[in-house]
């Protein structure tokens, strides 16, 4: 039997390639000055439903992403590497979610896909470093949580129960948790396989409605009555029934101050053991720097 | 991350030859398949959008997986226990990701699983995935031995094995013997036929059987009981499933590490004839023998365009008398020369390509219905070009690849010498590739009899009418006279009737004759893309004369009687 796997991906700027105008003068991210790619570590989230799949024959994979209609790309990507169909969610409205607006938005998408047993997404997206929404998510579909996660070890079909290795400080942890279940993955899970050069040659010219240009609508009409699996769906608030306040800015208690280039100054990392006077000794070292108090 | 197809603009120009329509329109018999296969092409422009964006994931695997771990697999090779051979790790690593991304089986029509890709696509991918690691480069080219399967093995052995092969089971041809090397004439290993089980049986050894624990083997095997010649030889599959066929040891090799060359040991091992009784040799191996040239020929561009690489990278960051070397004549000299063969090699060898993917279509087409009396005029002339070009692609490019792997150590001058460096891995990689699949000597006896009967010359005056932009007629005149010499030379051995001074001097009149070829397909080349390639065409152009002028005395001046000074003893 399979399983119904849920990921979470996002279109990400390359944050490789970060020029002056990387970021907009109110402070968030320029999409349009740096080029988009599938964030990363949502690659290494794919590649772990993949290998659910290939393990447990029967099994979907349905991607959903929120973002601009050309975000459609990392669905594409994820359709040429073996996933089975895609959701964009897009909406002016959606504009400048934060954490908590964006796992809002799509818990809401992921209760109108409706089943699934395993929900999976990169532990955090590389624009903004957060590792917030996949958390969020469980929470708010009252899910078991398992982050940082580098290999699902095994899934017991009878108990419904799926083993995990974490990566967590200075070693790994192996889990047992019980589906349905939130799970983020860490960067340093295998890497993603290769794009599939027949499901490239079948998926190129899959698009969401907002991609197709109005003068060719007709043309791609025909197409994907054709061909159904070129339509990839798209969704906008009203669409997964989402409380207006709680998307985009609206529904986004995060304000961004400013954004100043730091370099970190961390000194080594120190291992203090338990003991009493360790941690009397380290209370004391933080109230004197006045880091705490 | 490095995308060894986006990174050489070269690739795309020659992908985009107005040729390439007229082979899709053949290879996808006008486009049938559109409704039946959602992968299928549309049309023209979905097809070359198709082949481009496959090149491209073969780039991306390439760069990101194969060539990082080329040095891993250069020192760890494979290992041969229990009669088996397990790959080096990273060889594994390759394989996996070349499967999971559905690049095996590209040339077999889609009703098997394959990719109803051109010849030309694929050996642009041969060449790429070359680039980074040769070796691995066998293992994964081997899988062209499935168009021999195709055009000689009937339907049930078509629907039993080649979806195998699609689906990313690896292949080889086990063709020589410790005593039957270049002379396969002599192969030995008997072929009797099982009454009671109604099958082949193969016993003998077969040695320097490249990926020779393949999954599926091309075995030829004398299955004629007293014969000694070619005409007693039958080509066999041989299944792994079935067993029977042990490695007995793997090779300790100059270079191509990656790839295990074996020796097999068949014991009664229960086979298969493929096509009919004793056309194994003469019809068979030939033409898998040609499949595989070309693929040799790609994997000598590509050992030339990592060559090129290495040498430019270094000859950029190295510094001496306060400047980068790549400043100094002497230096920038053998880089140009390195860039101008790399890139008059890979025009023959797309053009040979291109040649070979209409006949071959035609001749797929053959087998389905009767060809147009115009189809088979067509058929016959690209078959015999490709025949003609063929030597020629795979003599050229491996010596090319030889003399660039060299120049590229050069430039690296100490260092290049030292294991460190990439370089010398392309050198010793680069070695086998004029020897194996027939040697250079062995392209020049098969190139021969088109330069006595005439067809390079009539496709030197052919390419002379091509019409060139004025500010290159110069270079079309200047080639000209080359090929006024290559005529002149050719006509006087062949006046002088004698076999020995033809055989002496084959393999100038074959350097010649290629050599002419080139200069006139980078011209054509510079003609339509001057950016991309008018400096290698002036580079070659230079070179090509002197070359041109060096056989020319040779010949001119030889007597026939001075070959005893050669002759031994």
């Amino acid at each position: 039997m399979g399983y119904k796997i849920i990921v979470l991906a996002k279109q990400v700027p390359d944050t490789r390639n970060v020029g002056p105008d990387a970021m907009t003068p109110e402070g968030t991210v320029n999409r349009a000055a740096l080029p988009a790619v599938f964030n990363p570590e949502d690659l290494n989230a794919l590649e772990q439903a993949l290998r659910l799949k290939d393990q447990f024959p029967g099994s979907t994979i349905s991607v959903v992403t929120m973002g601009l209609p050309k975000s459609a790309e990392v669905i594409r990507e994820a359709l040429y590497r073996g996933a089975d169909e895609g959701f964009v969610v897009t909406d002016r409205c959606l504009g400048g979610a934060d954490t908590l607006a964006t796992s809002y938005t799509l818990s809401q998408a992921i209760k109108k896909i409706g089943k699934y047993d395993i929900i999976i997404g990169g532990r955090q997206a590389i624009d903004g470093d957060t590792a917030q929404v996949g958390p969020q998510i469980a929470e708010k579909l009252g899910l078991t949580q398992v982050t940082y996660a580098e290999e699902i070890l095994s899934v017991d079909e009878k108990t419904r129960k799926i083993v995990i290795k974490r990566h967590i400080d200075g070693g790994v942890e192996t889990v047992e948790a019980p589906m349905p279940l939130v799970i983020t993955v860490n960067g340093s899970a295998a890497p993603c396989r290769p794009r599939n050069a027949k499901r490239i040659m079948k998926y190129k010219c899959a698009t969401v409605a907002a991609e197709r240009p109005a003068e060719a609508a007709s043309a791609y009409a025909e197409m994907v009555a054709k061909k159904p699996f070129l339509n990839i769906t798209q969704w906008g608030a009203a669409d997964i029934e989402a409380d207006l306040q709680q998307v985009g800015k609206a529904g986004s208690p995060t304000n961004v101050k400013a954004v100043k280039n730091i370099v970190f100054k961390a000194k080594e990392s120190r291992t203090m053991t338990g003991a009493d006077a360790d941690i009397e000794s380290l209370m004391v070292e933080l109230l004197n720097e006045k880091i705490i108090g | 991350m490095a995308n060894f197809y986006k990174d050489i603009p070269e690739l795309k120009y020659h992908l985009n030859n107005p040729m390439m329509e007229r082979i899709c329109e053949l290879k996808e018999r006008g486009y049938a398949d559109k409704d039946k296969f959602d992968y299928a092409a549309q049309d023209y422009a979905d097809a070359l959008d198709s082949y481009d964006k496959v090149l491209e994931i073969t780039g991306e695997i390439t760069g990101e997986i194969i060539a990082p771990n080329a040095e891993g697999v250069d020192a760890e090779g494979p290992h041969c226990a229990n009669g088996r051979v397990e790959y080096a790790s990273g060889t594994k690593q390759n394989l996996d990701a070349m499967v999971k991304a559905g690049l095996n089986g590209m040339t077999m029509p889609r009703r098997f699983g394959g990719l109803n890709f051109p010849i030309t696509p694929y050996t642009m991918c041969a060449e790429v995935v070359a680039a980074a690691d040769a070796g691995f480069g066998n293992i994964w080219s081997l899988q062209d031995c499935i168009e021999t399967l195709y055009e000689f093995g009937n339907e049930d052995q078509h629907s039993r094995f080649i979806p195998r092969i699609c689906q990313g089971e690896t292949m080889s041809m086990d063709l020589t013997e410790p005593d039957a090397g270049s002379d396969l004439q002599s192969v030995m290993l008997k072929a009797t036929f099982d009454e009671k089980e109604n099958c082949w049986r193969l016993n003998g050894v077969k040695r320097f059987i490249t990926n020779g624990d393949a999954d599926l083997h091309l075995v030829l095997a004398r299955s004629e009981e007293g014969t000694h010649d070619g005409r007693g030889l039958s080509m066999f599959i041989y299944d792994k499933r079935d067993g029977g066929v042990n490695v007995r040891r793997i090779e300790n090799k100059l270079g191509i590490h990656g790839s295990p060359t074996c020796e097999l040991v068949y014991k009664n091992a229960k086979a298969e004839l493929c096509g009919d009784r004793k056309l194994g040799l003469i019809k068979y191996v030939m033409a898998l023998m040609n499949g595989a040239r070309l693929g040799i020929a790609a994997q000598s561009v590509g050992l030339s365009q990592a060559a090129y690489n290495e040498a430019l990278a270094y000859a950029k960051d190295r510094k001496q008398f306060g400047k980068a070397i790549i400043e100094f004549p002497a230096v920038y000299d053998m880089l140009a020369t390195i860039k101008a063969k790399l890139d008059a090699g890979r025009a023959l060898l797309y053009q040979t390509s291109r040649y070979v993917d209409v006949y071959k279509a035609l001749d797929d087409i053959a087998r389905e219905r009767k060809l147009t009396p115009e189809e088979r005029q067509e058929q016959k002339l690209f078959s015999k070009l490709a025949d003609a070009f063929t030597p020629l692609a795979k003599g050229m490019n491996s010596e090319y690849a030889n003399q660039n792997a060299y120049d590229c150590i050069q430039v690296h001058g100490g260092s290049g010498f030292m294991l460190e460096y990439a370089c010398q891995r392309i050198y010793r990689d680069a070695r086998i590739t004029s020897i194996y699949e027939g040697t250079t000597q062995l392209q020049t006896v098969a190139a021969i009899r088109y330069v006595t009967n005439g067809t390079y010359q009539s496709v030197l005056a052919d390419y002379e009418n091509i019409l060139v932009a004025p500010e290159f007629e110069d270079y079309m005149n200047r080639i000209k006279s080359m090929d006024s010499k290559f005529s002149a030379a050719s006509n006087a051995v062949k006046e002088a009737g004698d076999q020995e001074l033809l055989d002496f001097l084959a393999r100038r009149l074959y350097e010649m004759a290629a050599t002419c070829v080139m200069s006139h397909l980078l011209l054509q080349d510079t003609n339509k893309e001057p950016e991309m390639f008018k400096k290698s065409l002036e580079v070659y152009v230079n070179y090509a004369e002197s070359e041109i002028e060096k056989h020319f005395n040779f010949i001119r001046k030889f007597q026939a009687e001075k070959l005893a000074n050669y002759r031994k003893a």
